[in-house]
Formats: C-alpha cells, sequence, structure tokens
C-alpha cells in the first residue's frame, strides 16, 4: 500500500468513527430566523445544491411562490412568481445553513424549525416539520389548504412540540432508530414504526405542557395520522451526524448526497463545501391512482442525507414491505439491496443492525472510490412529485444517485492529490 | 499426448463451467441444463481506462 493509500484509509476511518460516534438528540422547536440569523425577507433556503430561478423545476417553483405568499412577501403566487423571476429572492441550499429540508425543501424565517444537538460534537442541525401526506408545500403544493397547515404548525403545533421536547430533556434518536431498523422501517420512505416510538416518548410531555386541549387533540391526530412524521426527524439526524464528518483532510467519503430537481449533488468528506453535480435521474417506481411517469418531477430533495448515513435505500433489508412500496421487486430481495451498497461503503454500522440480514450492520460511509470502481451508484428510496407546481405527490420510487457526481468527485480529490 | 492437445475429458466428461461478466451466457448454459456458477463481474470504473488508472494510484 502506497503512503497516499495509507493517508486515505486512515482517513476515512476517521470520517466514519465521526459519524458512529455522533449523539443527535431532538432538542427543541424554533423560529427558523432564531435557528439561522442570515434568514431576512426574501430569503429561501431550498433543496439540493445552489440552483437559480430559471432553472428551478415545476414544483420547486410552485413551493417558492407558496412560501412567498406565506411570508407576506407577495400577495398571491402570480406576483410571488414575478418576483422570483425578477431577481427579488435569494436563494440558497439548506446544507449551506447546517439545515436540510424533504423535496423542495422550504425554509424560510417564520416557519418552525425542529433542532437535533450532536451532543458528541457539539453542533446543531435544522429542519421544518413534516407537512404530512398529500397535497403539501414539500413536493410543490402550494394553495389555501396547503398555507393554513403551514401556518397552524407555525402558530401552533410548532411551539407546542417544542415546549415539549425541552420539557423531555431531548429524544435522543440513534437507539430510536435502532429500534425502528427492527420494525421495519428504514428512515425514508418508511417511518411508520419511528412515528409511532416518537408519539410514545413525547405523549406525556405534551399532555404536559398543552393550554389547549384543541391543540393537544390537535397534534396526538397529526403526528398519529402522518407515517411520515419522523422522516424529517431522521433527516435532522443525517445532517447532525455527517457535519463533524466533513473536512477531514484526505477522505473520500460522501458527506451529503442531495438533489434539487434539476441537480444531484455530493459532497465528499475531503474536498470541503464543495458540490459535485449531474443532471437528476427520474425515479423508477410506482404511481397513485390516475398518474403515472408521465406526470412525474425528477428526483428531488435534500431526504437523500439519510442514505449518506446507512438508512433509506441502504436499509432496504431491514423494510421488506417498502421494497413493494417504492417498485423495488419481492420484499424477499430486499436484503440484495443492502448487500449492493455494503459493496461501496467503508463500515457497518453495529448499533443500527438489521435482524433479517444476520443484524448486519447498515452500511455507513460511501467511498467514491468504490463506488467509482464497482461502477455501483447509491440506491435512494424517495417520493415522487408531480412536475407541475401545485399537485403534489404522485407515488414513490427508488432512484440512483448520477454516476457522474462520483467520477468527478475522483478526479478533482486525484488533482487536490497531486496523481490526476 | 502433447502439452497442447485438448484434454479429453473437456469432450467427455459433464461440463462445470464459471462464467464472468454478461450473465446472459450463463442462462443459456442454465437453460441447456450445464451445471454454471455465475460471477458478477465487471471491469474496474465500467471500463473507463482514465478513472481505472486514477483508482491504482488512489487504491480502491
Amino acid at each position: 500500500m502506497s503512503s497516499l493509500e495509507a493517508t486515505i484509509e486512515a482517513a476515512n476511518q476517521e470520517t466514519v468513527r465521526r459519524m458512529l460516534a455522533a449523539e443527535p438528540v431532538l432538542v427543541d422547536v424554533i423560529p427558523a430566523s432564531e435557528a439561522i440569523p442570515a434568514l431576512d425577507d426574501g430569503v429561501i433556503l431550498h433543496a439540493g445544491p445552489p440552483v437559480a430561478w430559471k432553472r428551478m423545476c415545476g414544483p420547486m417553483r410552485g413551493a417558492i411562490c407558496g412560501v412567498a405568499v406565506f411570508e407576506g412577501w407577495a400577495k398571491d403566487l402570480a406576483a410571488a412568481e414575478a418576483l422570483a423571476a425578477e431577481g427579488a429572492f435569494a436563494f440558497h441550499p439548506n446544507h449551506t445553513f447546517d439545515a436540510v429540508g424533504p423535496m423542495t425543501g422550504m425554509t424560510t424565517r417564520s416557519q418552525p424549525v425542529m433542532v437535533v444537538e450532536n451532543r458528541a460534537f457539539g453542533n446543531r442541525a435544522y429542519c421544518a416539520i413534516n407537512e404530512g401526506l398529500g397535497k403539501v408545500m414539500r413536493f410543490g403544493g402550494n394553495d389555501a389548504e396547503v398555507l393554513e397547515r403551514l401556518a397552524w404548525l407555525r402558530e401552533r403545533f410548532g411551539p407546542l412540540l417544542g415546549a415539549a421536547l425541552r420539557r423531555s430533556g431531548g429524544v435522543e434518536l440513534s437507539p430510536l432508530i435502532a429500534r425502528g431498523l427492527t420494525m421495519g422501517d428504514e428512515m425514508h420512505q418508511r417511518n411508520v414504526a419511528c412515528s409511532s416510538l416518537f408519539l410514545r416518548a413525547l405523549a406525556p410531555h405534551l399532555a404536559a405542557v398543552a393550554d389547549d386541549d384543541d391543540d393537544l387533540e390537535g397534534a396526538f391526530a397529526f403526528m398519529g395520522g402522518n407515517d411520515q412524521f419522523f422522516l424529517n426527524i431522521a433527516m435532522i439526524a443525517g445532517k447532525a451526524i455527517t457535519d463533524p464528518a466533513n473536512g477531514v483532510e484526505g477522505s473520500t467519503v460522501v458527506t451529503a448526497m442531495s438533489r434539487n430537481g434539476t441537480d444531484f449533488g455530493i459532497r465528499v468528506s475531503g474536498l470541503g463545501d464543495t458540490w459535485f453535480t449531474a443532471p437528476v435521474e427520474m425515479p423508477a417506481g410506482l404511481y397513485f391512482p390516475g398518474y403515472t411517469e408521465a406526470d412525474a418531477n425528477p428526483d428531488m430533495g435534500d431526504s437523500a442525507i439519510v442514505e449518506t448515513i446507512g438508512l433509506g435505500g441502504f436499509a432496504m433489508g431491514a423494510a421488506p414491505a417498502v421494497a413493494g412500496f417504492v417498485g423495488a421487486g419481492a420484499p424477499s430481495g430486499a436484503g440484495s439491496y443492502t448487500r449492493a451498497m455494503r459493496e461501496i461503503t467503508v463500515a457497518e454500522n453495529p448499533n443500527w443492525t438489521i435482524p433479517a440480514m444476520d443484524f448486519a450492520g447498515a452500511p455507513t460511509g460511501i467511498d467514491i472510490r468504490l463506488v467509482v470502481d464497482a461502477n455501483v451508484a447509491p440506491t435512494i428510496n424517495t417520493g415522487i412529485a408531480h412536475r407541475e407546481p401545485g399537485v403534489g405527490q404522485v407515488g414513490a420510487g427508488i432512484v440512483k444517485a448520477p454516476m457522474a457526481c462520483f467520477r468527478e468527485a475522483l478526479i478533482a480529490f486525484a488533482e487536490k492529490a497531486g496523481v490526476a | 499426448m502433447s502439452e497442447d492437445a485438448p484434454p479429453a475429458h473437456l469432450l467427455n466428461d459433464p461440463l462445470v463451467v464459471i462464467n464472468l461478466g454478461l450473465e446472459g451466457f450463463s442462462r443459456d448454459l442454465a437453460g441447456q441444463g450445464v451445471d454454471v456458477v455465475h460471477v458478477d463481474w465487471a471491469p474496474p470504473a465500467g471500463g473507463d481506462a482514465r478513472l481505472a488508472e486514477l483508482l491504482s494510484k488512489l487504491g480502491a
């Protein structure tokens, strides 16, 4: 082994050590402007790598128009679109500000964001509250129903959830995720177990802090009625876990995967905050009645952060029921996805194990060298948005990360190492 | 028999085949009742010579 190879191996071990040593704890819900002071009026954070208005896909544009109305920056959707086109808004990736967001990933100043603290490293990460299923802003929905729900989250549910979390002292997420894996969740397209476990843990605190019976009933109904409530929490855990692992000199391990509906981007620990991008691919999946692939928008969202930490498509073996939901074949074949992902990762997570695979650990630490060498792209489980703004979710499926991202990153790494 | 001559048993004994790469060959053989083991193999970096050279230096 050459000295360069030895350096890379040691760096990758350090990157993965930081990921495995993380202690993400959900501690609070606060206004986004308090969490991220850069969120002035007109500043909009979105999913994925940077993208300008003119290159944004339909649902991303729809969500931006909706959130501009929600924040009071435009009187209606048409006015919001005109303002966006003339450059009145500043767009930035969530990732730039320690945040993540599913699908369109809108984060603006007055929205409540959940706060995860990584107690092993002292960093924090943020994400808005999951809105539920159906017509929602993360899938490009922007009508009155969508905005009313966001207002309820901001004014009623968010403050209540924050108070309950503060009273609880925080909910440790790593053990909760470990248990969810043993109950059939993979934390991307199946969060039934973790959503239930989370509600069970927090229910006494919600009851203790609620001043209003309607608020409490509404909170229980909202959380209990949303099988994907935990998705956003798993995503913040992912962001809180990967941020301290970024910036390890000489490491070829991926620390972020994300998409904005136009471009797919990855970050690599040894290459810092640089995004390596390629056009997003179209998910292959199953569609809700009345919709087909012709209605689908290409891949979108920061949610691939869960695959970056070994969940989602990487933990498919834990969630055979998901294989059918996302059109990934027979449930008995779910483990083959996890085994394939183990070929492109540095380690297994000893704390997140999969019973049906003899308690193999979740594949952790995607190595760009292994991806390019094996020509095996990371598998991502994902929801599918309608390509037109304002419609919402039309299906769910699996999608491959574009190989071009990993090839470009490998070349950049080799150039930095002086061997290109 | 010279060293260059094919071993006679190849033509007379049942074949056991290890197939590398394209899985279609193994399926065809299996369809004809031949014992075959398929090995899922592909050239490094999908056959891209430049990337394969970089990988040889970076230690994949």
